[in-house]
């Protein structure tokens, strides 16, 4: 088959891109794969803000005493930073990008359960987003991502409430998401599509969903007393009149530590369809990692309170979160030693995907680890509010998150676009990311260790170097997110016509063709086999 | 399960739905997921008033004994007579009886919602307004423990007011589906955003039946 031919037939072939033209066409759809298309863009234009401020905040800390803004100016971008990146960009970033373009595809359903639903939790995460954005455009809001009370109820006169206002209502997008992935994966399964045949990611979405759907609504409630508190100064959180700011703390860890799981699971279960792929095997243990995602969820709603270890709750209360949190590390350890057990003797490739997710194995398991320290009461007196903290989570939440989320964003292209993308770039750009990431970040925890605390504009002159190196890294690691930026929108065009099934990877979403028609499958497909059969298929790959 | 082709159904059934069976399914279990939703929004809430009841107790008992039962009872008595009626339309349109039917029970249901909100907003809420117990706005309880009894009427306000919100909302609910089931959308076979409806406004009914004994029925009276 030349490629003339394919380019020709993928042209002249209707599908879901080209079934219909025109912004109305976009902004009213009911389809779930451009419905995530347009999640796609709005996260990766918040992405790009949420990234500005980050590098506002790294060249400041080139110097001691802070080479370009004010303190104040500084807790403005840290701020901002925190809640874009958090609530605008990892909370959704797979699960409404790739969950929603990929769940129905690959359980075999035409669409979601509630396609309107869809399109309206989209809306709402604009209308939230335009308020974070006027909230940063009109002077920002200082309090930090975590809104403590009582600076942020009382004591801060920034754009509390725009910020928060904002996160309140985007909530309700992941609520409508969570809520539409537990039908969709409970009531659309196609014949034949077991709950145990399903692959691994629609597992960790079903999860995911459960913490959206149980976890948002305390957010939402959390950030709604805030508000009134602000506004009217009733003393929820005052001591002053009899209230307790620790209140807060306590309802917000209990959405935001969950939130935690919601940001990585979704990319472990990227990273389990990848593995499977690219060692051509079934993942080993199919169902422990499948219980585990659940177990993740479940553990992850009674682990709270290790965000407060010193904030002066009751040490019997230290003690059960700490052993909670310590227990919240075996199923993410299972998942870990599931898929290294699947590489061994695996006929494995190293194409972009699988080094994103062989990067997120090891810097998870990094970012797993450095938690245990954070869990143990003793050593984290030692570390609670330094560096080490900023760095633990950012390997979780970047290592982690983001890998996962980059390599399922290079393995589905294909499916979502219809084109290849310049395989050796997207290599480079994968090498440069772990590069850049691991300069950026691991003098992070050395910093955090020698004693300098998070959320200061200024530091002693001892810590230069390593911020230094902190930041030649960040450097890097934004020129390893730009490539990617450039060569997809390139492949869009220019790209090699890919074909159904580039990567000749399992699961039903490689069925059918690439871009899917609208309705996803010509007929309703009929599975008969597991997922990762990959025992069934040869083993040498075509020369896509 | 009976396959049921789509083209038999023009206008009900949604296209990417196999049969009428499992959209119907589908739809209940997203109310019921919603529901989830609904319980952990209010149940950050209810932990709130649990820990500051626990420590401030006799200001909170202070606090309910400004409340008027009476107005408290009548209401739940409303609601459920609301429960009644709603469970009484869904089942007149799943034994297809004639649509009046439908759109009488559904009429007294909104009729019960409203006045639930008259007894709560002219006879309560104005009341507290009248005697300064709205905090934030105008609270003037000079009483022992007044710091406590405002965080008790902070609480009555919010329980309250989200719970209004909510009603509100289901009334708005209910006319669309009047205006529906007066356009004979409705049959024995499809009646599913009817029944839907209804495990809203269930529970919605139940969240009252939750707040009334928290807000007004603790410390007992003398």
């Amino acid at each position: 088959m030349s490629v003339d031919v394919a380019e020709l037939s993928s042209r002249s072939r209707v599908h879901y891109l080209n079934e219909s033209y025109g912004l109305k066409s976009w902004l009213l759809t009911t389809d779930h794969k451009r419905i995530a298309l347009l999640y796609l863009f709005s996260i990766t234009f918040m992405f790009l803000v949420g990234a500005g401020a980050a590098a506002l905040m790294r060249i400041q800390l080139l110097e001691p005493y802070g080479a370009i803004v004010q303190p104040e100016t500084y807790n403005k971008l840290f701020s901002i930073h925190g809640i874009i990146m958090v609530f605008f960009f990892l909370i959704p970033s797979i699960p409404a990008v790739l969950g929603n373009f990929l769940v129905p595809l690959m359980i075999g359903a035409k669409d979601v359960a509630f396609p309107k639903l869809n399109l309206l939790s989209w809306y709402i995460y604009v209308i939230g987003s335009l308020f974070t954005l006027y909230c940063v455009i009109f002077g920002g809001v200082d309090t930090g991502w975590t809104f403590y009370t009582p600076f942020s109820s009382t004591y801060s006169n920034t754009h509390v409430l725009a910020a928060a206002l904002g996160i309140f209502i985007t909530g309700f997008s992941s609520i409508l998401t969570g809520l539409n992935f537990i039908v969709t994966i409970h009531r659309m399964r196609a014949p034949g599509m077991t709950w145990f045949r399903l692959p691994l990611f629609i597992w960790s979405m079903y999860a995911t969903s459960i913490i959206f759907v149980l976890g948002t609504p305390v957010l939402a409630i959390t950030l709604f007393l805030l508000t009134l508190e602000r506004v009217l100064h009733v003393g929820i959180f005052d001591p002053a009149v009899g209230g307790d700011p620790l209140l807060f703390q306590h309802l917000f860890w209990f959405y935001s530590h969950p939130a935690v799981y919601i940001m990585v699971l979704p990319a472990m279960g990227v990273v389990s369809e990848l593995i499977a792929a690219y060692s051509r095997k079934r993942i080993y243990g199919y169902p422990f990692v499948a219980f585990s995602s659940l177990a993740i969820a479940f553990i992850s709603f009674l682990v709270w309170g290790h965000h407060m270890f010193v904030s002066g709750q009751s040490i019997y209360a230290g003690l059960v979160f700490s052993l909670m949190s310590f227990l919240v590390a075996i199923p993410s350890a299972i998942k870990v030693f599931n898929w290294t057990a699947t590489l061994y003797k695996g006929s494995i490739s190293y194409d972009a995907p699988m080094l994103y997710a062989l990067g997120f194995i090891g810097l998870f398991t990094m970012g797993g680890l450095t938690g245990l320290f954070l869990a143990s009461l003793a050593t984290d007196v030692h570390l609670n509010g330094t560096y080490f903290i900023v760095a633990h989570f950012h390997y979780i939440m970047v290592g982690g998150s983001v890998m996962g989320f980059m390599g399922g964003i290079h393995f589905w292209w294909p499916k979502i676009t219809g084109r290849l993308y310049p395989d050796k770039w997207a290599r480079l750009a994968a090498l440069i990311i772990f590069a850049g990431f691991n300069l950026t970040f691991f003098p992070q925890f050395m910093l955090g260790y020698l004693g300098m605390p998070r959320r200061y504009a200024v530091y002693p002159a001892q810590f230069q170097v390593l911020n230094v190196m902190s930041t030649a890294g960040a450097t890097i690691l934004g020129i390893g997110y730009l490539i990617p930026l450039i060569y997809l929108i390139w492949s869009i065009r220019y790209g090699p016509v890919a074909g159904p099934n580039p990567w000749r990877a399992k699961g039903l979403e490689w069925r059918t063709p690439s871009p899917p028609p609208k309705e996803n499958f010509e007929e309703t497909p009929i599975v008969t086999e597991e997922a990762y059969a990959y025992a069934s298929m040869p083993a040498e790959k075509s020369g896509a | 399960m009976p396959e049921i082709a789509t083209n038999d159904h023009p206008g009900i059934l949604e296209p990417h739905f196999e049969s009428l069976e499992a959209q119907h399914d589908a739809r209940k279990m997203g109310m019921w997921v919603f529901l989830a939703t609904e319980v952990m929004f209010f149940g950050g809430l209810l932990t709130a008033y649990t820990l500051y009841r626990g420590l401030y107790f006799s200001g909170f008992a202070q606090g309910s004994h400004l409340l008027e039962v009476k107005w408290g009872a009548l209401n739940t008595g409303v609601l459920i007579l609301s429960s009644l009626t709603m469970a009484l339309a869904v089942r007149s349109a799943q034994v297809g009886k004639s649509k009046l039917v439908t759109i009488g029970f559904l009429g007294i249901t909104m009729l019960l919602g409203a006045m639930f909100l008259a007894i709560k907003f002219v006879l309560e809420w104005h009341h507290d307004y009248v005697e300064h117990l709205v905090p934030g706005i105008s609270f003037g309880y000079a009483g022992p423990h007044a710091a406590h009894v405002q965080l008790f009427f902070c609480f009555y306000f919010f329980l309250t007011g989200l719970h209004a919100l909510h009603l509100i909302i289901g009334i708005g609910i209910l006319l669309v589906l009047s205006v529906m089931a007066w356009r004979g959308r409705f049959s024995s076979q499809y009646y599913s955003s009817l029944e839907v409806a209804g495990l809203y406004w269930h529970f919605v009914d139940i969240i009252w039946i939750f707040l009334f004994p928290l807000l007004y029925l603790i410390g007992g009276r003398s």
